[in-house]
């Protein structure tokens, strides 16, 4: 391996470079994923909205395509263009936008296999921002991937490293069914250890990220990160958590998060969704469901207070789950007495 | 498992031996000492151990190459020591206190700024060799270069990096090499035929490369079976000083086949770690960071069709016997007795033809579990040569 550091966006980028210079049938579309192309500007003025596709349209001129603000258009276009062969990689900006193209998303590109019986193939990957924490307000700031989770037919992919979006990336692209990937967009100057050689993780594997003995933190996305620097501050005052982060919510590894919480018997949930329905309350069924008799404590769900993401940092800030929300739950439960 | 750093100080020599946190690998960069096994005012002798280190990857015991009075620990256990920081001080009785003191003040001093400098630990190049990029890190002495230089070739699924323990100490005198072979570490990952003739010619071409005309080579099970190979190659007569083979493959019969297909297939943790057990007599080396970096390297492209041709020929079975003997130079071989990959009973068939040490209390990789008696062993091979 020759691994170098370079930033979430960088892996991103490097992951689609890599996988077009591989495979020609790989196609990246979406709006602004060159920018300016055909107009009086320069050809890859943008390289989308956050500059993460820059460099690609220069590089393979026929297999980016800018396209219309009409995602039910082109989102259906990219899932069409799938079944006939292609691989392509369709970017629909924030994750907000689903509820214009989530016809395509969830009656077409989920139920293919399924209803051809097994006989079509539907290898398109939706990349999509998601997350609170820049500041976007609202509409553009929500982390919808239970929604996604919730249909059968779709994987679901939350990176929590530019070593993880690499490879789940180009997993992603390789594989033969329909992808929502998902990149927090507060993580994209995040940088960290990446192979330059193209590289795969399994989808349903989870990653132990830190090992501990009382108590299990299952983190997923930015929550990672969050649920490390709450690891730390525990560390100091004895307390040594295990973290796990899933990696894709579906499939979703829930035998390693069973074996953690069979060793430590106390387990903490982080989840950036809305509380109702969320991968915490799932997670949390299927432990109960599972281990029961291995619990110690009730397990404790650090989610965001059920209410629209605000605009107001000041506010924002309160909604994201932090790290001393993450030490108190955990507190709660290795206090935990009957 | 040396470190030393020499006694010099911003105010110029004095007569204290500082000793650093060590660079057991080319990514650490910092470890913890778990354990002290020695107290202030104790004497030290040379290869006695001097305290336990955790670098997340692997535990060690950091071994002194140093006589003289411990008079202060520097650091606590269990605390974050960058590579390069001073962690003991070491120097004769009659050393005043007051300068210990100063010493200790200004290590500690040094440690709280976070200013380490960490030149140590080797240098990575990469060299082109029949079209393919072979990747290696070499180090150096820093003062006078006495004798040929030593090229380390590690396993099947090793790397470069194997030779964390061992390469440091065997460098104070000359310089040392240590190779990734095709389809491991950062070299290209295609294998080609991937047969142990095959790979030894790579290694020829990179003695070529790197102009290096008389070499003591050190091989790790098959890369001990490649080592070989390469002294019964035309291209490399007389190039080969000594041997030097840590659980060589390719003396008998007996081999692992099953680790070295599971070894090949396992996807994930879950299917990796059973396999990565078998390697060593101390499983508690077994660590999370191992496991990771072993997946890591696994994932890569190219890597599952490398491993997978190399596992065909390794499970059918490689012979070298007949290139050890038209080999005259000194061969020395390390055998760890608890070996699960390649039993020790296959030293059987090097009786009389080489010095053979079994080791207690090491698998098949004494060069990370028992690295004095491996560092000694290939003192023992390359002589004065």
């Amino acid at each position: 391996m020759a691994t170098r550091t370079i930033s979430y966006r960088e892996a991103v980028n490097e992951a689609l470079a890599q996988e077009m210079e591989r495979d020609p049938s790989v196609i990246v579309m979406g709006e602004d994923v060159a920018g300016g192309v055909a107009g009086d500007g320069d050809d890859d003025a943008w390289g989308g909205v956050l500059g993460v596709t820059k460099g690609l349209y220069p590089k393979f001129p026929d297999r980016v395509l800018d396209t219309p603000i009409t995602e039910s258009g082109f989102i259906g276009a990219a899932v069409g263009a799938a079944t006939r062969g292609l691989r392509p990689v369709a970017e629909l900006m924030f994750v907000d936008f689903m509820g214009v193209c989530l016809d395509q998303i969830m009656n077409q590109a989920a139920k293919f296999r399924y209803m051809f019986g097994g006989k079509a193939v539907t290898p398109v990957t939706i990349r999509a921002m998601y997350g609170a924490g820049l500041s976007a307000a609202a509409q553009h700031s929500q982390a919808l991937y239970p929604i996604f989770t919730h249909l059968p037919g779709l994987k679901v992919v939350l990176p929590s490293s530019p070593y993880e979006v690499k490879g789940l990336l180009i997993q992603s692209i390789r594989d033969n069914d329909p992808v929502i990937f998902l990149e927090h967009k507060a993580m994209y100057d995040v940088t960290g250890p990446v192979p330059q050689e193209s590289y795969t993780i399994p989808f349903g594997e989870a990653n132990i990220v830190r090992e501990g003995d009382d108590v299990t933190i299952v983190a997923l996305g930015w929550m990672v990160s969050k649920a490390i620097e709450a690891a730390a501050e525990l560390e100091a005052s004895g307390v040594q958590a295990e973290i796990i982060d899933p990696r894709t919510t579906s499939p979703l590894d829930l035998d390693t998060i069973l074996e953690s919480v069979e060793k430590t018997g106390r387990l903490v949930i982080v989840d950036e969704s809305s509380p109702r329905c969320n991968m915490a309350t799932d997670i949390s069924a299927q432990v109960c469901s599972e281990a029961f008799g291995d619990l110690r404590a009730p397990i404790k769900m650090v989610s965001p207070p059920h209410v629209p993401v605000p605009f107001a940092r000041s506010l924002e800030n309160l909604y994201i789950p932090q790290p001393q929300d993450i030490v108190n739950a955990v507190k709660t439960v290795t206090d935990w007495t009957g | 498992m040396t470190t030393t750093e020499d006694a010099t100080t911003e105010a110029g020599t004095d007569r204290i031996q500082r000793v650093t946190m060590p660079k057991w690998g080319l990514s650490m960069e910092s470890g913890k000492v778990t354990d002290w096994f020695v107290a202030e005012g104790d004497e030290l002798t040379e290869g006695q151990d001097i305290c336990e280190i955790d670098t997340d990857k692997i535990a060690g015991a950091l071994e002194s190459s140093w006589e003289g009075t411990v008079r202060a620990l520097v650091v606590d256990t269990m605390v974050d020591v960058p590579v390069g920081g001073i962690i003991a001080l070491v120097a004769d009785a009659d050393v005043p206190q007051e300068e210990i003191d100063a010493a200790v003040a200004q290590a500690r001093e040094q440690l709280a700024s976070g200013d380490i400098a960490d030149d140590s630990g080797p240098k990575l190049g990469a060299v082109e060799v029949g079209g393919a990029t072979i990747a290696y890190a070499v180090l150096e002495p820093e003062g006078d270069v006495t004798g040929a230089p030593v090229v380390f070739v590690h396993g099947y699924g090793g790397d470069k990096d194997s030779w964390m323990f061992v390469q440091e100490p065997i460098a104070t005198h000359r310089a040392t090499y240590a190779l990734d072979l095709p389809g491991h570490g950062a070299s290209s990952k295609d294998v080609g035929a991937g047969t142990v003739e095959s790979l030894a010619a790579t290694v020829i071409g990179f003695l070529d490369a790197l102009d290096l005309k008389s070499v003591h080579l050190v091989g790790h099970s098959m890369g001990g079976a490649v080592v070989t190979a390469v002294t019964g190659d035309p291209a490399a007569a007389g190039r080969v000083a000594s041997l030097t083979l840590i659980s060589p493959a390719g003396f008998g019969p007996q081999i692992n086949a099953g680790y070295i297909r599971g070894f090949a297939a396992a996807q994930t943790r879950r299917e990796l770690k059973p396999y990565l057990l078998q390697l060593f007599a101390d499983q508690s080396l077994v660590q999370r960071q191992l496991i990771d970096d072993l997946l890591k390297y696994k994932r890569l492209d190219g890597v599952d069709t490398a491993l997978a041709t190399l596992s065909a020929h390794l499970a059918d079975g490689v012979d070298v016997t007949a290139a050890l003997a038209s080999f005259a130079g000194p061969t020395v071989v390390v055998w760890g007795a608890q070996d699960r990959i390649v039993p020790a009973a296959n030293a059987a068939s090097l009786q009389g033809r080489a010095t053979v040490h079994l080791v207690e209390g090491a698998g098949h990789m004494s060069h990370m579990e028992k690295p004095h008696e491996v560092v000694a062993a290939i003192h023992e091979a390359v002589g004065s040569g």
